[in-house]
């Protein structure tokens, strides 16, 4: 049975990770993310769960690798400057390909490149879904426990401080994603087989060197990631001559100006990209094929735009319109936060 | 010739004799004398190890039990999410001074500190032996190493540090020791302390810690077969054997 509630993004996500099944959590408190650590705290021992307050955002990623890596659902949260510190395990945990879910919310938007670029070294990719609501990070929650499991590869869902901050009322589904009921993968002890080894260094088996294998086979289904699992929300495309892209919590904003710009009689298209990563590239570049311009209206100096202008590959303009906007705070709630303002910048660009 | 007395057979939890380290390394004596003891104690099937990054990174492999590999100094961190959810698993750590001591020293204090219930096992050769013979935080003061050409230097480098008698002083350690292979004697002191310290952990009483001083031939810049004797004359002294805690 479902169930509703009005609760904050970050302890709706919380309580949605806890029924998606994660039974581990290790955090280090950092605004604006410390709620979901709070929430957890309280939370996870009621469902015979474990919430370590780490001594330091690498230690708590070890924790969680630790116990991701015996098969338990597990969770860790930041923001984007304690996600800095957790990148070399994050991308060895991509190699070793041991599913968590990792959650950033984000001071404005400027972790974009920091997500799906990834700050650690080598191949690897994280999914990453933004959430525009708190519904949609309950919804993405249950989501990011199943591809986790489903890809065996982390998922990061990147929030931001109005995210995690905004009550809204929320209700949360029954069961969306069954668990799993084998993780041959798991370190369990090695009962009635021979030992393995999980590592982000070689293969699983004693005795095999196999490297490239190991690490081909962490990266060889980036491909399909690619092709199944790329989610976007779109509108008004049908006869846009503009569109406009934007992510997150900012782009319910960005939606809501191209509403206003409707009204008045432009022809103003939206999309937002749900999947960073994947980008859903081929819905950018099917509304761009049509448009004579794209504006993308993100929190930051410049960094989804990249991903907008390989989509569109140089056939029509694509504008900046959005920013770095902070108020005295510094956690990316600034001026550039309003519909007036966005709607301005539409109608300029639409107007060039 | 057919009634010849076996007086010595290795574990089968080692799938092979061989290794690939140096000639005169400890590192494979102390991880035989490991998996002899989880043998004799029944542990294989709740074992789980993590490994740490070093030279004895290439034993998981060579290794019949559950290992989980985790990054250079982050060892401590992960086997506490392992024990905290598999709380009847038995864990240890396997970590160099390099590992534990220079890279991951925080790990290790907060894992002590907070009474994790698993072993911390430490090969301690005062020298990152991987690299190829670079200072560690536990090098010995007038020891020579790539980067201590004339000898380790109290103002130029600094002091070692005793990671046993630190992790000691926490109020969540319930059993500390240090032991050393370089020695017949030795190395039966060094199974009889990674027993203490593996029933520490079944008994439920807290974070143990065995050190084990190894052999470094190749780092120490010294035949094999001087390895034991360099051991006895640089590291016993600055790093006295016994348990230091239970």
């Amino acid at each position: 049975m479902s169930e509703r509630a009005l609760m904050e993004g970050s302890a709706a996500m919380a309580e949605s990770a806890v029924r998606a099944g994660c039974r581990f959590y290790a955090g280090y408190p950092i605004t604006p993310s410390t709620e979901i650590l709070e929430y957890m705290s309280v939370r996870l021992p009621e469902v015979g769960g474990t919430c370590m307050n780490a001594e330091s955002e690498i230690e708590a990623i070890g924790m969680v690798w630790g116990a991701a890596g015996c098969g338990v659902r597990s969770m860790i949260a930041s923001t984007g400057q304690g996600i800095s510190l957790m990148q070399e395990s994050f991308a060895e945990l991509a190699n070793a390909q041991i599913p968590i879910v990792a959650v950033n919310m984000c001071r404005g938007q400027a972790d974009y490149f920091q997500a799906t670029r990834g700050g650690g070294h080598g191949d690897y990719r994280f999914i990453v879904l933004a959430p525009a609501s708190a519904q949609e990070a309950v919804d993405l929650a249950q989501l990011a426990f199943h591809l986790a499991d489903e890809w065996r590869n982390p998922v990061m869902i990147m929030g931001d401080f109005l995210l995690s901050h905004t009550s809204e009322l929320v209700e949360f589904p029954a069961a969306a994603f069954p668990e799993p009921s084998a993780k041959p993968w798991a370190v369990t002890g090695a009962n009635g087989r021979r030992g393995i080894t999980l590592s982000p260094l070689g293969p699983p088996e004693k005795l095999s060197t196999d490297i490239a294998a190991a690490l081909g086979a962490a990266t060889a289904k980036h491909a399909a990631i690619r092709a199944a699992e790329t989610r976007a929300e779109t509108a008004h495309l049908d006869d846009a001559e503009l569109v406009v892209v934007a992510f997150g919590f900012p782009g319910r904003f960005a939606r809501y100006a191209v509403r206003l710009a409707r009204e008045r009689g432009l022809r103003v298209g939206f999309v937002r990209p749900i999947s960073l990563w994947p980008f859903p590239r081929d819905v950018v570049a099917t509304a761009a094929q049509r448009a004579r311009a794209v504006a993308v209206f993100e929190l930051n100096a410049g960094q989804m735009i990249e991903d907008v202008e390989l989509a569109v590959r140089g056939r029509v303009p694509v504008h900046a319109i959005g920013g770095i906007s902070h108020d005295h705070s510094g956690f990316g709630v600034g001026p550039l936060l309003n519909v007036d303002y966005i709607l301005e910048r539409i109608e300029a660009v639409y107007a060039a | 010739m057919s009634h010849l007395e076996k007086v010595f057979e290795t574990t089968d939890l080692l799938l092979r004799t061989e290794h690939s380290l140096c000639p005169g390394c400890g590192e494979p004596v102390a991880l035989r004398t490991i998996l002899e003891l989880i043998g004799e104690l029944g542990l294989r099937e709740r074992t789980i190890c993590v490994a740490g990054i070093g030279c004895y990174t290439a034993f998981p492999m060579i290794m019949d039990v559950d290992v989980l590999q985790a990054l250079h100094g982050r060892a401590p961190s992960v086997a506490t999410g392992v024990k905290r959810v598999r709380p009847d698993a038995f864990v240890f750590t396997m970590q160099g001074d390099g590992d534990m001591v220079s890279e991951g020293l925080q790990e290790v204090l907060h894992a002590a500190a907070r009474g994790e219930k698993f072993t911390a096992v430490v090969f301690n050769n005062a020298v990152f032996g991987e690299t190829g013979g670079h200072m560690t935080a536990t090098t010995v003061l007038g020891q020579h190493t790539k980067t201590t050409i004339g000898g380790r230097d109290r103002e130029r480098h600094g002091n070692p540090i005793r990671i046993a008698e630190l992790i000691a002083q926490l109020d969540g350690s319930a059993y500390v020791a240090r032991a050393a292979v370089h020695t017949p004697s030795g190395i039966k002191l060094a199974r009889q302390y990674l027993h203490d310290a593996f029933r520490t952990q079944l008994d439920g009483k807290g974070f143990s810690l065995v050190e084990i001083l190894t052999m470094c031939p190749t780092d120490w810049f010294v035949p094999p077969d001087q390895g034991p004797a360099f051991l006895e004359r640089n590291l016993v002294p600055i790093y006295p054997l016994g348990v230091i805690k239970h």
